[in-house]
């Protein structure tokens, strides 16, 4: 349903003028730039639930934002059912980017205080003709109905609302344009434990009911675990595995993906010392050559550290760049 | 069912019981007696210089009731035809009390209108600089740049020196001396409240450029927008006062407040000091009085500023 190919985002802080004179006079200031994500491509089947997890910094809330059609990506194209998503224009381009949809982290900073729940639910069906503007209010009651919130509260402002409610009526605004894709950036990371467990069952109920396809953005394996149908692991800006979840959790493949799994904290491992991934995360502005992981790697070789592994199928379902895989 | 009333027991109780924002935003105000006289004083001369016509004593500008036999009387003194001046006449023989209430009128509306004009088209270029970015906000804030690097005054010397004299055109020239403090202030809140996610799930929601900038990104910016507004109401009408004392501002048929201190002024060292003693007072109280509003809201309005 959803393809992306091969998409890339690069962050340019260009040069000011202050810069560019003082390399005219011999000084050697370049531009710095970001490669948030680097050639990713992923395809996404209808009704699927993908966890895309990762360190942060590792650029899966870019990718979830290109996804989205919040951000521009800078080379590469995602094609949704079908068709390309950047080559519509107008209506046409309204209509597709209503179909993928986004849940953000911050219930907070994630709704406009100053709106009404009415509006914020309201305000884009409306807009885009989903609704007749006088039944925009039977509509809004409907939507909150579906995502657990008590429609008389329609009239309140965001701050009358604990954030588990926020995190509702983020819902119920993406919800309320019909879409097919929802993006869950962290959507569950600012809760209390016990809201989440709530939420992640209001969006496994939205995915039977409503044959929604999620991509699941987040740090938390264990919730990622629970809810998705396949994983995928980036590390600064590449896609190192892709798998099956419980392929992923019997066994890994890359070392990045064991050793982030090894960090997970479960009850049979009890009184065990954890082995943090030895090093810092390195810095994106400068990534180290071949894969990046090798100078936190326990297994790097030579090799390593000159070629950039491809992402290569190692068993049907299953995808993983790692130079190991070529000896096997 | 059961979940609505799990999630209608986790409201915290405390937020349904306290007031709307706009009696909290009351309660806050009150609390400091200054302000409250301020804006008692405030909304007194707004009330004067809305109704200046029905409770001036008389029309200073109706030429059948000024003679001239009435001109330069002290305050208090009482004129042949038995009328008591409380404020004294002016050299032309009109009442310096009826004087000033028309003067704070045309002083109050032309700083006013300069403020609302000028916070209107500064607020969109604010705005607009910030959600773009890049290149067009660097154009923008280069030319806001050299707006403010020249003396505010003197811009607006040179323009009134080009556009001539009128209310009309003293008006323009306090919006373009003034705009680009408000494009200043909306472009920094603006700045912070378009990396909010509110804003990157209206541009998800397709909503369109102007409704995310003015439905959206505005509304979050109009706290210091309002204190910048009321700041800037009271400069205008001190340039404005200004500009009419050194003769370039307002015609002699439209008296403002600083046109009534102009009159006055050669008086000034032959001890008639009333003519221009008391419009330089009301003008004084008018614009102490806006900034202390101002003050006060900006205390209210900036959140780091509150206990």
């Amino acid at each position: 349903m959803l393809e992306i190919k091969d998409i890339s985002k690069r962050f340019v802080k260009r040069l000011d003028v202050a810069a560019k004179i003082a390399n005219r006079l011999g000084a050697s200031a370049k531009e710095e730039v970001v490669h948030a994500v680097d050639g990713v491509s992923i395809a996404i089947n209808k009704g699927e639930v993908v966890g895309l997890v990762g360190e942060s910094g590792c650029g899966k809330s870019t990718l979830g934002r290109m996804v989205a059609g919040i951000l521009e990506p800078t080379s590469g194209e995602i094609h949704y059912k079908g068709n390309a998503v950047a080559a519509k224009t107008g209506k046409d381009a309204a209509e597709a980017a209503l179909q993928i949809q986004m849940i953000f982290q911050d219930p907070f900073a994630s709704l406009n205080p100053r709106m009404r729940v009415e509006d914020i639910i309201g305000e884009a069906p409306v807009l885009h003709g989903i609704v007749a503007a006088s039944e925009k209010v039977s509509y809004v009651e409907q939507v909150m109905l579906r995502v657990g919130l008590d429609p008389e509260y329609r009239r309140r402002y965001p701050h009358q609302f604990s954030g588990g409610q926020r995190q509702r009526i983020g819902i119920a605004r993406a919800l309320a344009v019909k879409p097919d894709f929802l993006v869950c950036d962290e959507a569950i990371a600012a809760l209390d434990v016990s809201i989440q467990a709530q939420v992640i069952n209001l969006f496994m109920d939205l995915r039977r009911d409503l044959d929604l396809t999620y991509l699941f953005i987040s740090h938390d394996l264990s919730v990622v675990e629970h809810i998705s149908d396949r994983v995928v692991i980036m590390y600064l800006g590449r896609i190192v595995e892709v798998s099956p979840t419980d392929e992923l959790f019997e066994k890994t493949n890359h070392p990045y993906t064991t050793a982030l799994l090894n960090e997970v904290p479960r009850v049979e491992m009890r009184g065990l010392d954890y082995q943090p991934i030895s090093g810092e995360i390195p810095s994106p502005l400068d990534p180290p050559t071949g894969c990046h992981f090798h100078p936190r790697c326990l297994h790097a070789m030579d090799r390593c550290a000159a070629e950039r592994p491809e992402l290569r199928e190692i068993s049907p379902g299953r995808l993983a760049a790692c130079h190991l895989n070529d000896d096997k | 069912m059961s979940e609505i009333q799990q999630t209608t027991r986790d409201v915290n109780p405390d937020i349904l019981l306290v007031e709307t924002p706009f009696q909290r935003f009351m309660a806050d105000f009150l609390e400091d007696r200054v302000a409250v006289v301020s804006l008692g004083v405030l909304i007194g001369i707004i009330f004067i210089a809305l109704f200046a016509p029905l409770i001036s004593p008389m029309d200073p500008y109706d030429l059948a009731k000024v003679t001239i036999l009435n001109g330069k009387l002290p305050p208090g003194s009482q004129s042949m035809d038995g009328v008591t001046y409380w404020l004294g006449t002016d050299g032309a023989g009109r009442g310096l009390l009826s004087s000033i209430f028309y003067g704070l009128r045309i002083s109050l509306g032309v700083g006013v209108a300069s403020a609302v004009v000028a916070l209107c088209i500064g607020a969109s270029i604010g705005l607009v600089a910030a959600y773009y970015g890049g290149r067009t906000d660097t154009i923008i804030m280069r030319i806001v740049d050299i707006q403010l690097s020249f003396p505010a005054i003197l811009v607006a010397l040179v323009l009134l020196a080009v556009l001539g004299k009128g209310i009309d055109k003293i008006i323009i020239a306090l919006v373009i001396v003034q705009w680009a403090y408000y494009a200043r202030t909306v472009r920094a809140s603006a700045l912070v409240e378009r990396n909010k996610e509110y804003v990157e799930a209206a541009t998800c929601l397709a909503l369109g450029d102007r409704r995310i900038l003015f439905r959206h990104l505005l509304p979050n910016c109009m706290p210091p927008l309002i204190v910048v507004g009321t700041v800037q109401t009271a400069h205008a009408i001190s340039l404005e006062a200004t500009l009419s004392f050194l003769g370039v501002g307002l015609p002699i048929t439209e008296p403002s407040l600083g046109l009534l201190i102009a009159n006055g002024f050669e008086y000034m060292l032959s001890e008639k000091y009333w003519i221009s003693f008391f419009p330089g007072v009301a003008l004084l109280i008018t614009i102490v009085s806006i900034n202390l509003v101002g003050d006060q809201l900006r205390d209210i309005l900036n959140p780091r500023l509150q206990k």
